[in-house]
């Protein structure tokens, strides 16, 4: 059976900087503050009028022009988002009307954080099946819409993004690209990360989060290594979503890959939820600090409490 | 185990992970206010505390420690 790998990458942010001095003119923090909880120093926010769509078309359209394929070639669209503000038609059948791709599978995916590791994992499947050959999987997030701009301890944390892979289906004999996904949820935990009602606000409980992350995440990644065949001192990069940087280095500490670049993306683009892994995964590969070929371990989590992750080689 | 090796344990997990010199530990302090523990190393040295004492402190308890006596007893009637 054929598996499936990444060609290439993409992403877009808005051209919008925001600093933790601006926030601090909303909500009673600062700069000083936010850096040392949440390891933030500054996001990205889109304008009203940009959409969770047209965020994710740019990434797209980004990542189709490095792949070498046209819009043609693509038969599948899986969106990772939360925060899409249409029911219908969905952020994949706009971003596929926006490129001009003809007729593909379109349809949306949400895990909330871990989103865009579940789509490549679904859409990694769906190559597989036989269902699809060129794909495109996006993870976009527009968190500004969701969020309390009167709650600091969520306020500082958010942002907007977008980033996309074209995944292609491997010939006869190529190793796969993309690894068996490692994928779960916590049920019981699902009131810790909450977008919940008719106009939603996005509420976490911050330490709940934390130690779950800190403690439960490590040992399911290193599943996915071992699911892949690859060993822990192998992995090149680690690029888990970009929640806070503390939990990324509790995360990282416990993992033992003495030879990862682990991604920090969130430093300058803050928490993009389910954005953040590909968004940090392509700047990685277009500053070429992963070497093509490489194996890279992806780790999803967040909202449900829900979580995913897979080894895929670097375009 | 008595208070006071509790207390011990509990300053050796404060040193390593937040920093706190061993001595300024007591029954007494406040984790946020006199030792500085903010509330994600506050979650870290619970998961230590449960580590090297053999307890479980859940999630709802975490707010309710506001002193290392706090702690000290928590763990003492677990243990």
């Amino acid at each position: 059976m054929s598996g499936s790998r990444i060609v290439s990458l993409g992403h877009y942010q808005p051209s919008r900087v925001v600093t933790n001095d601006e926030i601090a003119q909303l909500v009673s923090t600062n700069d000083e503050w936010i850096r040392d909880r949440v390891g933030i120093v500054s996001r990205r926010i889109a304008e009203s009028s940009e959409s969770v769509a047209d965020m994710a078309a740019a990434a797209a359209d980004k990542a189709l022009a490095n792949s070498g394929l046209t819009a043609a070639d693509i038969d599948l669209v899986v969106v990772a988002t939360c925060t899409a503000a249409d029911r219908s038609p969905n952020v994949a059948c706009r971003v596929a009307g926006k490129l001009g791709i003809t007729a593909p599978g379109a349809y949306d995916i949400n895990t909330a954080c871990s989103g865009f590791a579940y789509a490549l994992g679904t859409v990694d499947h769906a190559i597989r099946a036989g269902a699809s050959r060129n794909a495109l999987v996006i993870g976009a997030e527009k968190l500004s819409d969701v969020v309390d701009w009167t709650d600091r301890t969520t306020c500082i944390i958010f942002a907007d993004g977008a980033g996309a892979a074209v995944l292609t289906a491997t010939g006869e004999g190529e190793p796969a690209g993309v690894g068996p996904v490692v994928w779960g949820s916590v049920p019981e935990k699902s009131d810790a990360v909450r977008i919940e009602g008719w106009r939603p606000y996005v509420r976490q409980e911050g330490q709940s989060v934390f130690r779950w992350a800190t403690t439960s995440l490590a040992p399911l990644a290193l599943q996915a290594c071992e699911r892949a065949g690859v060993a822990p001192e192998e992995i090149a990069a680690f690029v888990p979503h970009q929640a806070n940087t503390r939990i990324i280095d509790g995360i990282a500490r416990r993992l033992g890959m003495p030879h990862a670049v682990v991604a920090k993306d969130i430093v300058e683009s803050g928490n993009t939820s389910a954005a953040s892994v590909p968004l940090a995964l392509s700047k990685l590969v277009e500053r070429r600090e992963v070497p093509s070929g490489a194996p890279v371990l992806l780790f999803g989590f967040g909202g449900g409490l829900t979580y995913a992750g897979q080894v895929v080689r670097c375009p | 185990m008595t208070r006071e090796e509790i207390t011990t344990g509990l300053a050796e997990i404060l040193e390593e992970v937040a920093g706190v010199n061993p001595e300024d530990v007591a029954e007494g302090k406040s984790f946020t206010d006199d030792l500085d523990v903010d509330s994600l190393s506050m979650v870290e040295v619970v998961v230590a505390a449960e580590e090297k004492f053999g307890v479980k402190i859940p999630d709802n308890e975490v707010q309710n420690l506001k002193t290392v006596g706090d702690a000290v007893s928590y763990i003492e009637a677990q243990s």
